[in-house]
């Protein structure tokens, strides 16, 4: 069955079809980019996952973090579940990995502000 | 057991309540809601009459001049923000000129002082922005624009400091007769005294029916507004009434206390006292009124449509009477209500001692109220109050410039504060172009930091006007509904 | 209140705008800056933005709001830069020689401060309910996408269990993907306009991938509850944007989330007589980003709203860097320099800068327009003088409106401009 994908690589947004009983291939792709994005998007679409945990700040009570890489998107539900469950200890630095290698998705959870 | 005990806490039972804490007396004031000035009295057009409107032959003829006055005096002992600003009844055509005339008579004939008429040449001189086809309009000096909100809570913060016990979430269900005392029922409790007061707005209808046969019908009357930005500039220097006709007395252009503009209202009746929604069509109407006569009305710099439900009703007149035995009714109050409501409550308590109260004066009553209004400070006194207390150097509400200072300020006159319009009321944080998008969080922090409650309870407005629904990071599964 | 430091720069703000700026006037030369921030933190807005995709094109990869500021912030830490923060910028005086600055924060009280320049880098305020006039109940559940950003992000507060979004723009979109992640239920995102505000990438990965309907021609006509939002109706609109009567529909929600446009906040810059652009709500600035008050110039959302905050640090930079040519020379401005006007044709919201001083254009300058309408296909963009002229033309394979567009201007092309104005429009 073929499927209709929007393509985000840029702001004008083609509406790819994808074709996956043809090797996924794609069509209504204004540039070259939009081939490998629609073939993904089908396959194994990913994305970079953003949220908050629970953090003991002077000033603030929650942290922001982030998934260093895509993860799949069927993830992101359970990776939530995982980010619910964290209770950070101040202070932290951008960086600072909080979930190695979460769900064994390769992806490190880590801190994307400073706080004391 | 009470002396007296007032039910409804709007300007009228507020008046009545300061009145009463002169004396060496047990009063109580009830109000249904979880603030004061929650009735006609939040949202209305904040205008002290000159007193040229009513019928002579009207309660309302006969106090409103007294009321003006009174509330120019009222404004300076309580610290009210007011402005007089003066009013203009403004006609298009002879006809118009005629009616305009015949107010000046019924001004004359209420006692309203310094009218004056004036040609088109002097209504331009004085509102350069206003329809060039007025062709001249009744002046009327003594009248202006207040604080309605203030008007009331100051009044109640007082009668509190002085004695008076406040009950908020207190809904009158009943009026029991003991003989000698009466037992005031309330969906949740019940409260015995000897005098009571019904003050209940729209609502005095009900009040009256549960002890006396009715004898009058509320028509609650809706009216809509909008409050458009200073931004502009002012655009009327003073109050803007077209010439009233037998339908209604027309959408109004006002100044207010804050430089803005206010626009309205319009008047539909409506079956439902608490409606206070506002509508497309009605909007829609009142903007095409006012821009008839001050064309140059900008209502995309509208900060706030809001509605007030009014009690007018079938009798064209105040209610002011005993319903039963030692039960005084000031009931039926619509416009000119907040001008006169000092003289209702004056008027009330004479009867209440020509029914037997006793009124003992207490030697060391204090009626003045003074409250830091930090950006209208001289720079001197700014350093002084800062010196004072630091948190008034802390701006929480950006478009009104209110600290931090004077909300705590707020928290700390005696009566409970537990929503953002209630902090509002007081200070008027969240009355500018931004409707509190920015110092809503801010204010939700420093209620529950000041009272101890959680935020998760801190209100918007009434009760079960909840903001907050919960925290993140509960533990609990997120929902998702795909992935 | 008493006068205390004299500064040569004060920047009111310290968000991205007023961050690059303090940091590229720093680098022109300037010592003592100022940077003056009403929140308890540097990073302004950004700080809320915890969802990523900033950054590509001033850094070349995709960070989340805050590491994009805490970028700026670092920096800060081997300059001169000073900062205040909680402290509120109270008015802004302009005379010839100097700009006068009150404050006042807890710690120190009012204060005055001098400088020679002034950059206005305070940002925006989010249009609310009340300015586009929806009627019906005033209850609570009625909340702006950037106050709900900071309820959620900042405070870990939840503001709504059953959530309608009204517009489309990025903030709502991505509020719609952080409610739902945090628990809520997001019924639908309604959309005024035909086209989508944000961007695509926000549709496909904040409604998409959680099956979030989005309705565009439609808004909401009636809020409903007394006390807290119990639902909205919600109609389609004609292409006039009137609602069509037969098309209501009924949510019942207990929140509504408003993501309907965001405005430049100004009052301090026009108290202090900086004339306003009543297209942008921003200052009507020249080439250099000063505005009609000598030494005071602007950067950032308070000059126009932007959808990319890389081109907001660009604009500082180039603030930061006038303001500093000012302070050190007392301006680049040639005496009585050729003013070049630029006009926006019908098709081209507006234009910033809005005018030019020819010859202080050093080799080029840089345009902002936004357009009026969505082109899917391939256009032009024309540049003609006062004589019908055409002087410059720029291709693009499509333009939105939600996507702020640049072109940039060689001196050379602009020395042959005649009747000193150029008019800016879009050809398919």
């Amino acid at each position: 069955m073929k499927q209709e994908v929007i393509c985000v690589i840029c702001p004008r947004g083609c509406r790819l079809t994808v074709d996956p009983e043809n090797d996924y291939k794609v069509t209504g792709n204004f540039c070259a980019k939009g081939v490998p994005y629609g073939k993904a998007e089908l396959i194994n679409p990913t994305r970079v996952v953003t949220s908050t945990v629970k953090i003991d700040g002077e000033k603030i009570t929650r942290c922001p973090v982030k998934t260093d890489q895509a993860i799949p998107k069927k993830e992101i539900k359970n990776i939530m579940q995982e980010i619910n469950q964290v209770n950070l200890n101040a202070p932290v630095k951008a960086g600072d990995i909080v979930i190695q290698n979460i769900l064994n998705t390769d992806a490190n959870l880590v801190v994307t502000r400073d706080i004391d | 057991m009470h002396d007296v005990l007032i039910i409804g806490a709007g300007c009228v039972g507020s008046c009545v309540a300061y009145e009463l804490s002169k004396y060496n007396l047990n009063v109580l004031l009830l109000d249904k809601e979880n603030d004061v000035a929650l009735g006609a009295s939040r949202a209305n057009t904040a205008i002290v009459h000159g007193g040229y409107d009513p019928d002579p032959n009207t309660l309302m003829g006969k106090y409103n001049v007294r009321g003006a006055k009174k509330c120019m005096e009222l404004v300076e002992t309580l610290d009210i923000e007011f402005r007089k600003t003066g009013s203009l009844v403004v006609a298009f055509n002879d006809k118009e000129m005629e009616t305009v005339k015949q107010t000046y008579e019924r001004g004359l004939a209420n006692g309203c002082p310094n009218m004056e008429i004036w040609d088109a040449e002097q209504v331009h001189a004085h509102e350069p922005n206003i329809s060039k086809d007025i062709i001249g309009a009744l002046w009327v000096p003594e009248s202006g624009v207040m604080n309605p909100w203030e008007f009331t809570i100051s009044h109640v913060e007082v009668a509190v400091r002085e004695g008076v016990d406040l009950e908020l979430n207190q809904k009158v269900v009943d009026l029991i007769d003991q003989g000698d005392s009466w037992l005031v029922k309330t969906e949740t409790d019940e409260f015995e005294t000897k005098y009571v007061v019904n003050a209940a707005g729209v609502h005095s209808d009900e009040i009256h029916n549960l002890v006396a046969e009715p004898a009058y019908a509320i028509h609650p009357t809706r009216g809509q507004y909008y409050l458009l930005d200073r931004s502009q500039g002012e655009i009327v220097n003073s109050v803007i009434f077209p010439t009233p006709n037998e339908q209604t007395k027309g959408i109004l252009v006002s100044p207010t206390i804050h430089f803005h503009t206010l626009v309205g209202p319009d008047a539909e009746r409506i079956p439902d006292k608490e409606d206070t929604s506002t509508t497309r069509d009605g909007l829609d109407y009142i903007a095409g009124e006012a821009t008839r006569c001050v064309p140059g009305l900008n209502f995309r710099t509208n900060i706030r449509n809001y509605a007030g439900v009014r009690a007018n009703s079938d009798l064209n007149d105040f209610f002011v009477d005993f319903i039963a035995r030692d039960i005084l009714e000031l009931g039926a109050i619509k416009s000119p209500g907040l001008t006169c409501s000092p003289v209702l409550a004056e008027e009330g308590v004479k009867m209440l001692k020509e029914k037997g109260l006793k009124l003992e004066e207490k030697s060391n009553w204090d009626g003045t109220r003074k409250v830091t209004r930090f950006k209208t400070l001289s720079p001197e006194d700014k350093q002084k109050a800062l010196e004072r207390n630091p948190k008034y150097g802390r701006v929480i509400c950006r478009c009104e410039h209110i600290t931090e200072g004077e909300i705590i300020d707020a928290l700390e006159r005696g009566m409970p504060v537990t929503s953002l319009d209630a902090v509002k009321r007081r200070c008027g944080t969240g009355m500018g172009r931004c409707q509190g998008g920015f110092c809503g969080p801010r204010i939700v922090e420093i209620l529950a930091r000041e009272t101890g409650i959680d935020v998760e309870d801190v209100l918007q407005d009434k009760l079960g006007s909840y903001i907050i629904t919960g925290r993140t990071k509960t533990n609990e599964k997120p929902e998702v509904t795909k992935s | 209140m008493k006068q205390i430091k004299e500064y040569e720069l004060i920047i009111i703000g310290g968000g991205p705008a007023g961050l690059g700026a303090a940091l590229s006037a720093h680098q022109n030369g300037l010592k003592d800056i100022l940077i003056v921030e009403r929140d308890i933190f540097l990073g302004g807005i950004l700080n809320q933005c915890i969802h990523n995709g900033f950054g590509l094109h001033y850094f070349g990869e995709e960070l989340t709001g805050p590491e994009y500021s805490q970028r700026f912030i670092d920096q800060l830490e081997d300059t001169s830069i000073e900062v205040k923060l909680d402290t509120m910028a109270m008015n802004l005086e302009n005379t010839e020689d100097y700009r006068f600055v009150h404050i006042m924060n807890m710690e120190e009280g009012y204060q005055i401060l001098k400088a020679k320049a002034v950059i206005l880098a305070m940002g925006c305020r989010e249009r609310t309910r009340m300015q586009i006039q929806i009627p019906g109940t005033r209850a609570s559940g009625i909340i702006l996408a950037g106050q709900a950003q900071q309820y959620v992000n900042l405070e870990g507060l939840m503001i709504g269990k059953k959530v309608i979004v009204l517009g489309s723009g990025d903030v709502g979109l991505i509020m719609a993907r952080r409610l739902t992640l945090e628990g809520a239920e997001v019924v639908a995102c309604v959309e005024v306009m035909p086209h989508l505000g944000g961007l695509n990438r926000n549709y496909v990965q904040c409604l998409k991938d959680f099956d979030i309907p989005l309705y565009l021609s439609h808004t909401i006509t009636n809020i409903r509850g007394q006390r807290r939002v119990e639902g909205v109706t919600v109609q389609e609109v004609d292409s006039n944007g009137k609602p069509i009567p037969g098309t209501e529909k009924d949510y019942d929600v207990d929140t509504v989330l408003l993501s309907v446009g965001l405005i430049p906040e100004n009052e301090l810059s026009s108290e202090a007589g900086v004339e306003l652009d009543p297209r942008t709500s921003g200052p009507i600035v020249y080439e250099n980003d000063e505005t009609s008050s000598p030494g005071i110039f602007a950067c950032g959302n308070v000059l126009h709203v932007h959808d990319l905050v890389d081109h907001v640090t660009e604009e500082a930079e180039a603030a930061g860097y006038a303001a500093a040519c000012y302070v050190k020379d007392g301006g680049c401005v040639t005496e009585n320099a050729t003013r070049i006007e630029l006009k926006p044709d019908s098709n081209i919201t507006y234009t910033v800068p809005q005018h030019i001083r020819l010859e202080d254009i050093e080799k080029n300058v840089r345009i902002y327009f936004r357009v009026r309408q969505n082109y899917h296909d391939p256009v032009q963009v024309l540049v003609r003088d006062g004589n019908n002229n055409q002087i410059a033309k720029f291709k693009r394979p499509y333009m939105f409106p939600g996507e702020m567009e640049n072109i940039r201007l060689p001196r050379q092309l602009l020395d042959r401009v005649v009747g000193n104005e150029l008019t800016i429009s879009v050809e398919e």
